[in-house]
């Protein structure tokens, strides 16, 4: 790299221009033609919030030249902005947003942020909630005491909605039916399509040969009532996802290709094969494997390893795609195409590993396996008896057997457990945990023991500054230099010194051939005198006579001669890591931390934590091989871990939990993602999915009990349609009911906090590695 | 009973009304955003 002050302004400048030109090529490649040269393209503005926000980019961008219109959906946090060609471009919308304050990036390929699951949902449960309405009323005035050409056509008129809203709103059941039967297995579904459909008929058949009873009415506010749980579970599901695509990091799917001529074009990430150079600017993530053929800089590889100490890489070191580059622009030779990359490697582990835990059955399945079988034997039961007992007569024998099947209430079954994941994911909402499926929450509640990553888990992942001591009269300069630069340790000097300085950018524009040495640290000149922040070698270049009794951990500052400024940086705890171990523990967990970094610093975190089980130094083939083994001789695993190397540890846990600063990766492979910063989240998880366990069993207990009064009832051939309607009801009241009582479970995790919050954190001594 | 003869395609037709009414809702995108819907109304109406 050169060091001298023009070429480093025209390179800023120049990959500023690349940056922008890649941006603007993305946000093109996402524009929608409307015709008559009007295009419409969506902006992912994450920081959308409230009423000011809608109204801030609405106003602001429809009095911009160009802009047609601006919408803000608030649910997806994106604008939507149709706009001329010719008189804007995408980029300067982007920049106009940012203008107003937001910042905004543009929507990657497959997230969209569009649900037509959803909306096919929405669409059943406005049919089936229509056909419902509609056949209640006619059955109510059957049922009070309609003559009987009226009761009749009441029937027929209620057959004629019921069918195709049964065929239309019943889909979502049936398909599942159908996926269970044909893979030789038994869901909730089966039972209900088979109720459903054989109630249909039945009553049909029935209608058409003037009988005096038919099950419409049942049918369909069977499928209503269970549509309702399905939504709302949907909804849940969607609402999480997309809280947590969010988080994702402002990745551009593109990277900047040098040719031979040495001209730079933005490419396709998907488009680069291996021998390709591509340029990696600052701050930019490495998007695919290689080596480095020119420049040397500072990479951030916590995300891949683990470590949190950024390392000094130059001609020749190999990259793994998904480090982040601190400083300095470098050239790097491709070793692998997109899919082939240290990312897509962890990809491919996190699928082994989830293979092994798609093996899990749910609950409502489970129940289900014991559940459907024995209904379908008592209704058969129920008509074979009848058959014989009445001497041959199958109408009214297979009319007791339909009986059987729709009062035996599929509907609290199907209700137990979708109403009690729904109540919990929106109380862990609350708090800031985000769940990913209803199933995680049953795996939660069987876990046993926690394993916990560090870097970036137990440890904020950042570096701080502890102390800082010798020549104070140096705090100015110290500041003025590392608010210049971006690597952690300046910005980590930067946070210590904003509450202590005033006046603190007195030296800012006295810096003069300001240069960053990676590898090394900051240098400037003030007043013709030169200036060093860095390590105790590189600072000792310009001053020899610090002596050189510091060791690797502290950062000095120093003029040519005079005492140095020492700066001791650690990795603190989180702040309310103590308290969770400490609650975690005494809700009877055991506890272990596997990490990537030094066996040393990982033995110095659990050794404040008082965790006796720790090992350092894992890659993430190590961690899923004990987690596996943890498994199987201990309890299942609950996996706290947020970094790549973690991403296949959480998929091999019996249940995951990753904070919401973890990498794209994680995120995605976790099953809950804790918002909040605060790692007492994991206690207050448990909780709640142990409760929505609890409830679980006891929907199943009453549904059960319901069953052994209403049954006998059914297969003595009491039940009317109007029983059937009344019972079906009154049971999903109750599981409902039941459910709620979720609401009242004493989890509250923020008590102990605040009081923890009020002792300084804990602080750890810095680890030895060197920068 | 005459009375039924125009009181149930009239109750069948606020049915299908209502449900016409949902769809159209729904492919109107007004059900895509209704947590900015819930903030929208605290907005004041732009001066005409």
């Amino acid at each position: 790299m050169s060091c001298c002050d023009t070429s480093l302004a025209t390179e800023a400048v120049e990959s500023e221009r690349q940056a922008d030109r890649r941006v603007l090529d993305e946000l093109i490649a996402q524009s929608r033609d409307l015709g008559n040269g009007a295009f419409a393209t969506d902006f992912v503005v994450p920081d959308l919030r409230c009423a000011g926000c809608i109204r801030t980019i609405e106003d602001g961008l429809s009095g911009f030249p160009g802009i047609e219109r601006a919408r803000v959906n608030l649910s997806l946090k994106r604008a939507h902005v149709v706009w001329r060609e010719g008189k804007t471009d995408p980029l300067s919308i982007l920049r106009a947003i940012e203008g107003l304050g937001f910042s905004a990036h543009a929507d990657r390929p497959g997230e969209s942020g569009a649900d037509p699951e959803g909306r096919r949902l929405l669409v059943a449960l406005g049919v089936a909630g229509f056909a419902a309405m509609n056949i209640m009323l006619l059955s109510v005035s059957v049922w009070s005491g309609a003559e009987k050409e009226t009761a009749q056509l009441f029937h027929l008129i209620s057959g004629v909605i019921a069918i195709p809203a049964v065929f239309f709103a019943g889909q979502p059941f049936f398909r599942s039916a159908y996926k269970a039967l044909s893979s030789w297995r038994l869901n909730m579904d089966v039972p209900i399509s088979l109720a459903v459909l054989l109630a249909l008929a039945m009553s049909f058949y029935e209608t058409l040969a003037g009988g005096e009873e038919a099950y419409f009415d049942a049918a369909v506010s069977l499928l209503f009532f269970l549509l309702i749980g399905r939504t709302a579970d949907h909804f849940m599901r969607e609402r999480a996802r997309g809280a947590v695509d969010q988080l994702r990091r402002l990745r551009p799917g593109t990277a900047l290709v040098v040719d031979e001529a040495g001209e730079v074009t933005a490419t396709p990430i998907e488009a680069i094969e291996p021998g390709m150079h591509l340029r990696v600017l600052p701050g930019e993530i490495v998007p695919v494997d290689g080596t480095i053929a020119t420049g040397t800089a500072d990479f951030d590889r916590s995300l891949v390893t683990g470590e949190t100490e950024p390392v000094f890489l130059k001609e020749g070191a190999r990259l793994e795609a998904g480090i982040v580059n601190l400083n300095g622009a470098v050239d790097i030779k491709a070793l692998s195409d997109h899919s082939h990359s240290f990312t897509a490697e962890i990809t491919k582990l996190i699928a082994a590993a989830e293979g092994s835990r798609s093996a899990y059955v749910r609950a409502a399945d489970r129940m289900a396996a014991i559940y459907a079988p024995a209904v379908h034997c008592l209704a058969a039961a129920a008509f074979i008896i009848w058959f014989f007992a009445t001497g041959g007569d199958w109408q009214t024998a297979l009319y007791t057997a339909i009986a059987v099947l729709i009062v035996t209430c599929p509907c609290a079954l199907g209700l137990a457990v979708p109403v009690v994941h729904v109540i919990a994911a929106t109380r862990l909402f609350r708090e800031g945990v985000m769940l990913k499926d209803g199933a995680a929450l049953e795996r939660m509640a069987e876990t046993g023991h926690v394993v916990f990553d560090k870097t970036g888990t137990l440890t904020k992942g950042t570096m701080d500054v502890s102390r800082m001591s010798g020549n104070r009269a140096l705090f100015s300069v110290a500041y003025a230099m590392a608010s210049r630069s971006q690597h952690p340790a300046s910005k980590a000097i930067t946070a210590y010194l904003d509450t202590r300085v005033n006046g603190r950018a007195d030296d800012e524009d006295r810096l003069e051939d300001f240069r960053e040495v990676p590898g090394g640290g900051l240098e400037t000149s003030i007043a013709g005198r030169r200036y060093r922040l860095g390590n105790p070698a590189f600072v000792r270049e310009i001053n020899p006579s610090l002596a050189g009794d510091f060791d690797g951990a502290v950062t000095l500052l120093a003029g040519e001669e005079g005492a140095p400024l020492v700066i001791e940086r650690t990795e603190s705890l989180r702040d309310d890591a103590l308290d969770a171990v400490d609650r975690l523990r005494a809700m009877g967990f055991s506890l272990s931390i596997l990490s990537g970094d030094a066996q040393t610093s990982v033995a110095r975190v659990a050794h404040q934590l008082r965790i006796s089980d720790y090992s350092g130094g894992k890659t993430p083939e190590d961690k899923v091989a004990r987690i596996k083994a943890l498994d199987k001789t201990q309890r299942p695993v609950l996996m706290i871990g947020d970094g790549l190397n973690d991403a296949a540890a959480l998929a091999s846990g019996h249940a995951s939990m990753a904070p919401a600063s973890a990498s794209d990766i994680g995120r995605r492979t976790a099953d809950f993602v804790f918002l909040r910063d605060n790692l007492t989240a994991i206690p207050f998880t448990h909780k709640i999915a142990t409760a929505a366990a609890r409830l679980v069993k006891q929907n199943f207990g009453l549904a059960i009990i319901y069953n052994c009064i209403a049954v006998p009832l059914a297969m003595l051939g009491y039940v009317t349609p109007l029983v059937a309607a009344i019972a079906m009801s009154a049971s999903s009241l109750v599981v409902v009911t039941n459910s709620m009582r979720l609401n009242l479970v004493n989890a509250d995790s923020r008590i102990v906090r605040n009081k923890r919050q009020s002792k300084s954190p804990v602080i750890l001594p810095a680890p030895e590695a060197a920068e | 009973m005459n009375g039924l003869l125009f009181l149930i395609p009239i109750a069948l037709f606020l049915g299908f009304a209502g449900l016409a009414a949902f769809l159209w809702c729904l492919k109107n995108r007004q059900y895509d955003d209704l947590e900015g819907a819930a903030w929208r109304i605290l907005d004041d109406d732009k001066a005409p």
